[in-house]
């Protein structure tokens, strides 16, 4: 059974918690208890039916506020897939949280209301989705039970998404008409839109083809950890763990070693339950190489004709994510990337995008909470990474400020500093 | 576990390889990890992850037992065979300790439950031993609260979870920098639910205590659950005691801990049960959970798991 991931965003009344709740409610996944505990809270709260979002709403804070502040994570199965949803909260001061749900999503699930069509939020949370490298959004229309079940309405949204969507890196966008509140098309068919031949929402998640998504080109693995077991038995063992990032990798690959540039042949790779002759990711292995070279956490191996990107100078997409400091030239923070820990300084903020209307403001010179701009790094160590969008792994790093030791930044990485 | 072909992991598979992931990070980047093991079951799946982690090495860090002295007798010494078998160190925590050294107070005599407690002689334990990482076997299928913790869980020098203050988390990118007396909480099977947790043991055949399978013995009905009659729990007024074929979901104290009537003897029949259940592992057996909606989330920011 395969594992999809995907992530959703919404904010106070778009009914985001009603339509997971209705998800998890129809696919038979929320237990008794479970439901119990909700029904009784409802009561008290003195809603009129069932409140379905008390479901995912798991902190007091948000239950007594009714909206959703963090990052929730749901899980369900049906018999064709295991799914995890990253349940978000789509308000912009809630932005670091909803880029955080994005950040391994294989899917998008975008909500509007059909009376509203799309707002300044859609917008933000479609090319927040896109930025981050999810390949598929889908689209949910709700509340259509407000609109009549207008096939007009649907369509008209339908395309005027389309429209924006020009803008984006968009990939693979579907659309469905839905009511959460009264379960029209999230699981079951909906009998009030004989105009819709499409997929239900939860058809469309069984059947998202998601296998292609991954890197299976460019072989790299970030060295983990280092296995010695230094006992009689296994001697000479020396493993080099860790988690493939990209690529496929085999026993007898001639290999790249980075940084000292040392080439040897992959002789054995250890999986999880014995020795494998090849590994992909996201797998988790120990390669074992012919030859004992300088290699340690941080450092990479990779194909002697495939190498990633070398360097110390680095552009890339960055969201800031406290209010305790701004993002500004000269600052220095830790960063992560891949295994490996760096210091790096702010050498230009090149632009700070309005995160609503996608335009660059190029005189901003400096990134608050919540906010997304093109930024320049200098790093102490070279980073052996790629392009973001060419993979996920090694194109991404955190910041860290090195006072507080809070994640502070979330870094997409564009290229090289020009 | 196995590979579904045409390079795709099959469900379990890549759990796994999440989990290990997260394992061998916090042994690269913290001095003095410790591994949190009760003889449960999650315990016993995090046990395998670790090993699986550092094959062909020993754990690169002991495993520890809070123990609440509260215990199924039959759990502790199938712990201490388990933990020899692996060839780990184990370090014992006890609230027994913490009791007779007034670090806590009793409240309602030696049977009453202690989970209140053992996160006094956790924190202590913690401090004693200056762990700085702490894997424990919390997933966040199993209560709202745990829903929105992260993997790493940053705990201020008091223990304390703040729900409202964590950092991002992204990709797989976790940032365990800490000062001095802070520590993170890890919780490599976050992922996991109840169902994929019994999948796997019993695809990977992990070894368990026997009261996870059915058997017979002596119960009694209380608050809507069958607990097992022992020196911990004595049947009260108007209770009656009877034998059931029964099982436990999950090991928690031996008087907060009911079990459910059940069949399954097997891990196949009780993969089956899980999977058409439709009561979680905590609303059905743990007394403990019971008490307010945010029961877990306030245990939490005190410093519990």
């Amino acid at each position: 059974m395969e594992l999809l991931r995907f992530a959703t965003a919404g904010s106070v009344d778009d009914g985001k918690s009603t339509l997971i709740g209705r998800l998890l409610y129809d696919s038979k996944s929320i237990f008794e208890d479970q439901l119990e505990a909700v029904e009784s809270t409802s009561e008290k709260m003195g809603t009129e039916y069932t409140n379905l979002a008390l479901l995912t709403d798991g902190l007091r804070a948000e239950r007594e506020q009714g909206i959703t502040i963090d990052v929730a994570y749901r899980y369900f199965a049906t018999p064709k897939r295991k799914f995890i949803i990253a349940d978000t909260p789509g308000h912009i001061q809630y932005t670091r949280n909803m880029v955080t749900g994005a950040s391994t999503a294989n899917v998008a699930l975008i909500l509007l209301d059909a009376r509203k069509g799309i707002v300044e939020q859609s917008r933000r949370h479609a090319f927040l989705s896109t930025l981050l490298g999810i390949p598929h959004l889908i689209v949910c229309v709700n509340k259509m039970d407000l609109v009549d079940w207008d096939a007009e309405v649907f369509e008209q949204i339908k395309s005027e998404f389309r429209d924006f969507a020009m803008k984006l890196d968009a990939i693979d966008i579907a659309f469905i008409p839905v009511s959460a509140l009264h379960g029209d098309n999230v699981v079951e068919r909906s009998s009030n839109m004989d105009w819709y031949r499409g997929s239900t929402l939860l058809h469309m998640l069984e059947e998202v083809h998601i296998a292609s998504d991954r890197n299976l080109r460019d072989a790299r693995f970030p060295v983990q950890y280092v296995i010695r077991p230094q006992s009689d038995e296994f001697h000479d063992y020396r493993g080099y763990a860790g988690t493939v990032a990209g690529g496929v990798m085999r026993v007898g690959d001639s290999v790249l070693l980075l940084p000292s540039g040392f080439e040897t042949t992959i002789t054995h790779i250890d999986g999880a339950d014995g020795p494998i002759s090849e590994a992909f990711a996201p797998m988790s292995v120990t390669v074992r190489l012919a030859d004992d070279l300088d290699l340690s956490r941080g450092d990479m191996i990779c194909r002697t004709n495939n190498q990633p990107a070398v360097g110390q100078d680095i552009d890339a997409m960055v969201c800031w994510m406290t209010e305790q400091s701004a993002l500004q030239p000269r600052r220095k923070l830790a960063i992560k990337h891949t295994t490996r820990a760096a210091r790096a300084m702010v050498s230009d903020v090149k632009y700070r995008l309005d995160i609503n209307s996608l335009s660059r403001d190029e005189d901003a010179t400096q990134l608050g909470l919540n906010e997304i701009g093109r930024v320049s790094l200098r790093t102490t160590q070279p980073l052996f990474y790629d392009e973001y969008r060419q993979n996920r792994s090694t194109g991404s790093f955190i910041l860290i400020d090195e006072d507080s030791n809070n994640t502070v930044g979330a870094g997409i990485i564009l290229g090289p500093s020009a | 576990m196995t590979i579904a072909g045409g390079y795709e992991l099959d469900h379990l598979t890549a759990l796994e390889a999440e989990s290990i992931h997260i394992i061998r990070e916090v042994a690269a980047e913290f001095e003095n990890p410790v591994l949190l093991f009760s003889g449960g079951k999650d315990s016993l799946l995090m046990l395998h992850l670790a090993q699986k982690a550092f094959r062909p090495a020993k754990l690169p860090f002991p495993v520890m037992h809070v123990d609440t002295g509260h215990n199924f007798p039959e759990v502790i010494g199938f712990r201490d065979r388990i933990v020899a078998e692996y060839g780990c160190r184990l370090v014992v925590a006890s609230v027994q300790e913490s009791i007779d050294n007034g670090r806590v107070t009793e409240v309602g005599g030696p049977k009453a439950p202690r989970n209140l407690l053992q996160t006094t002689t956790l924190l202590d334990a913690i401090e004693d031993n200056g762990f700085d990482a702490i894997f424990g076997g919390g997933r966040r299928d199993e209560e709202k609260a745990r829903a929105k913790e992260r993997v790493y869980s940053f705990r201020d020098d008091f223990g304390q979870w703040d729900p409202k203050n964590q950092r991002p988390e992204l990709w797989n990118l976790y940032n365990g920098r800490i000062r001095k007396g802070e520590q993170i909480r890890v919780f490599p099977i976050s992922n996991w639910t109840e169902l994929d947790v019994w999948q796997y043991i019993a695809a990977e055949q992990v070894e368990l205590p026997p009261i996870y399978f059915a058997h017979k013995r002596p119960v009694i009905r209380r608050d809507n659950m069958l607990y097992a009659v022992s020196e911990l729990i004595e049947p009260g007024e108007g209770e009656e005691v009877f034998e059931s074929t029964v099982r436990f979901r999950t090991l928690g104290d031996a008087n907060s801990t009911g079990c459910v009537e059940s069949a399954a003897d097997n891990l196949e029949k009780i993969v089956a049960e899980i999977a058409a259940t439709r009561m979680t592992e905590r609303g059905a057996t743990r007394g403990d959970d019971r008490v307010s909606e945010a029961a877990m989330e306030d245990r939490k920011k005190e410093g519990y798991f």
